[in-house]
């Protein structure tokens, strides 16, 4: 080609007509090619007929499209009444000009042939339904049994691709539905024809369990996901239920809510968890995981918010009284209607069903919260694989929702089938507690320890705790000679230390004592020192005076001799003299 | 029946057809050509023939269930035959039609 290179403008994206089915147009990128055939295929009651008519309604109700449903099997007030239970109105549509139904009637018996023949009456109809409406979109609902209505098949076959070939040139998107054929896609073939894009439908039953998948063959000019979807039939219609069409973009909540047990929101530095985040508990059996669950819903509900418990173990009354013998009582929210238990056994339904029931209570009910009690009694419906791929489209789906999930699993140190579920999960879920027997001589006690919490900080302990009659309690760590210390050792360990402490009370009284002994002693012999010094004293103050007076007379008797006394005075006067 | 028999073929002739064509095509013409030519000569007087061009009238080709085209509807005589086709091939064509195709080569000879 000598042409310039494209330029940006001129590899503009296929335009698609969006079909309005939860989760197709992720799975299309955008729909169906726009303007041109899709070829539907699939086995008998994998919902062919309905994923074309919901593409229809849809587009009549969502896109303002009218389209046409050119019936070949069904008769129009049968089609009307298999799709009235989807809440699909057709006989409204039809009276408000946003749809045709034509029912063509073949029946071999009837037709003979005589000569040749074309389909312009098909055509004509075709057109005809098409322009008194305007309609943009068109099925063709299994128009295989054409070839069951006339004999010669070149004739068909070269119509066939006439007409496909007229539709594409007409501009309305259409669906061909087709029956599957062995080791084909479709049983006469019509993949030859329709080049643009195809659907294939399969339902398979795995281990008594039904499972609807989707897969695109093709999808000429567009890219789109390559795996297989399950898909649903639900009260609401189709709804594909694809993987990876959620990208991780979901807005983040800073708020922190309680985990209902004190104790355990102390462990964490913001105390709780983040609003919207998942959180796992697994265990072992007996740990107390539904009473932690049903703590956080009560929690949930005291705060005025819509809990919403899937117990797939227990009944809900079963499960009030339970919880009712540890000082929770969940009747009160469950009669104001902010909690909501939907117990139910996994094996009732497909894994996927699970979801969809999970959508659509999700929708109903708009919880702040969600449980999940317990996720690894699913495995007993599904593989490993099925599973982890289901609880990663719920934990996002929830995620999306900004709705707190919590889950509990069973893990088994026996069985490493659980363990890998565990693994599975674990790395979709924000914070991980891990309840486990902390097993001990003659008895067991239940410990717990968080093992991951995204975006905060977190104790590093385990912690041992009591199920009593006022919920779940933490016990403050004590920590022995050999490490953390539980149950009967805790109690040893607490009656060692009364007596030490009984000891060294005793001990400081006897030195209280000692000491106040020794300060009266000493005040005493204070008290003699002082008699002694007063004693001493009062001599030395009698001594000094005596003195003095001895003093004065000696004066005395010398200012006399001065002044002219006899001389024998004073010659016997120096002999006084000691 | 009420009716003497001799006032049925000039008012109800005993055959009615309705042939369904879209415009002028070759199937289309032929078909008209062989349906014509039959009826002037196995049913001379006792025969009504519609044309339909379901081009200029598609909703009678929805109402009349038509796929294929040419197609002929027989009426009447009751039950309803259809055939498809340029109707060439005699033989089928008036085994079909209940046309006893011995009669009109004698009364013609």
């Amino acid at each position: 080609m000598q042409d310039a290179p494209l330029s940006p403008a001129t590899l503009h994206q296929l335009p698609k007509a969006p079909t309005g089915i939860d989760g197709l147009d992720e799975i299309t990128e955008g729909g169906l090619p726009l303007g041109r055939p899709t070829l539907v295929c699939g086995s008998a009651g994998c919902g062919k007929t309905l994923l074309a008519i919901e593409f229809l309604v849809r587009g009549i109700r969502d896109y303002n499209e009218p389209g046409v449903l050119m019936t070949f099997e069904e008769t129009a007030d049968e089609l009307a009444a298999n799709v009235a239970s989807l809440g699909f109105d057709l006989r409204q549509m039809q009276a408000d000009k946003q749809l045709r139904l034509d029912h063509v009637h073949i029946d071999r018996s009837e037709i003979e042939e005589t000569g040749e023949y074309d389909l312009d009456g098909l055509f004509i109809r075709l057109g005809y339904a098409i322009d008194t409406i305007g309609a943009k979109r068109v099925v063709l609902d299994t128009i295989e049994a054409l070839f069951s209505g006339f004999s010669n098949e070149a004739v068909l076959r070269s119509e066939i691709r006439r007409l496909f070939r007229w539709l594409k040139d007409k501009g309305v998107t259409t669906i061909i539905t087709a029956e599957r054929g062995e080791g084909t896609l479709t049983r006469q073939g019509l993949e030859e024809y329709v080049s643009d894009c195809v659907i294939l439908l399969d339902n398979r039953v795995i281990d008594q369990i039904t499972t609807r998948r989707l897969r695109i063959v093709k999808y000429r000019g567009s890219t789109h996901g390559t795996n297989e979807y399950p898909y649903l039939i639900s009260e609401d219609g189709i709804s594909v239920l694809p993987v990876t069409s959620l990208k991780l973009e979901h807005t983040v909540s800073d708020d922190i809510i309680s985990s209902g047990v004190p104790g355990l929101d102390e462990m964490f530095t913001r105390r709780g968890w983040y609003r919207g985040s998942s959180v796992l508990i697994t265990g072992t059996a007996g740990t107390a995981k539904t009473t932690l669950a049903a703590a956080f819903a009560l929690e949930t509900c005291r705060r005025g918010e819509r809990c919403l418990y899937f117990a797939f173990e227990e009944s809900p009354a079963q499960l009030i009284r339970n919880m009712r013998s540890v000082g929770m009582d969940l009747q009160p929210y469950l009669d104001q209607g902010l909690l909501r238990i939907e117990a139910a056994r996994p094996t009732l339904n497909g894994l996927e069903r699970h979801l969809v029931t999970l959508h659509r209570t999700v929708a109903q009910f708009k919880p702040h919260a969600v449980v999940i009690d317990p996720i690894s009694n699913l495995v007993s419906v599904g593989s490993l694989n099925e599973v982890r791929s289901m609880l990663t489209r719920m934990i996002d789906f929830l995620k999306v929702s900004n709705i707190t999930a919590l889950f509990t699993a069973l893990i088994s140190t026996h069985d490493d089938r659980m363990d890998r579920t565990e693994e599975g999960v674990s790395s979709l879920v924000d914070t991980w507690v891990s309840v486990r027997d902390l097993e001990g001589i003659g008895e067991r006690n239940r410990g717990l320890s968080i093992l991951k919490a995204r975006g905060m900080s977190h104790s590093n302990q385990v912690r041992e705790f009591l199920v009593t009659e006022n919920g779940i309690q933490l016990l403050d760590v004590i920590i022995g000679p050999a490490g953390i210390i539980t149950g009967a050792g805790r109690l040893t360990q607490r009656i060692q230390e009364e007596a030490q402490r009984a000891v060294q009370q005793h001990e400081a009284a006897r030195r209280d004592r000692d000491l106040e002994r020794k300060r009266r002693v000493l005040e005493a012999t204070i008290a003699n020192l002082r008699t002694e010094f007063e004693t001493v004293e009062e001599e030395l103050r009698r001594i000094s005076h005596e003195e003095q007076t001895r003093e004065t007379s000696l004066h005395e008797s010398r200012s006399a001799l001065a002044k002219g006394l006899s001389a024998d005075y004073l010659a016997a006067k120096p002999n006084t003299r000691p | 029946m009420p009716m003497s028999p001799a006032a049925i073929p000039p008012e109800e002739p005993a055959y009615e057809f309705y042939l369904y064509v879209t415009g002028a095509t070759p199937n289309s013409t032929r078909a008209l050509r062989n349906i014509k030519e039959i009826c002037e000569l196995y049913l001379p007087g006792q025969y009504i023939l519609k044309i339909i061009d379901i081009y200029r009238e598609p909703q009678m080709a929805q109402q009349e269930q038509i796929v294929a085209s040419p197609t002929l509807i027989r009426h009447r005589p009751l039950p309803q035959r259809r055939l498809v086709g340029d109707l060439s091939n005699r033989a089928t064509v008036l085994a079909v039609l209940g046309i006893d195709h011995q009669l009109p080569p004698t009364s013609i000879s």
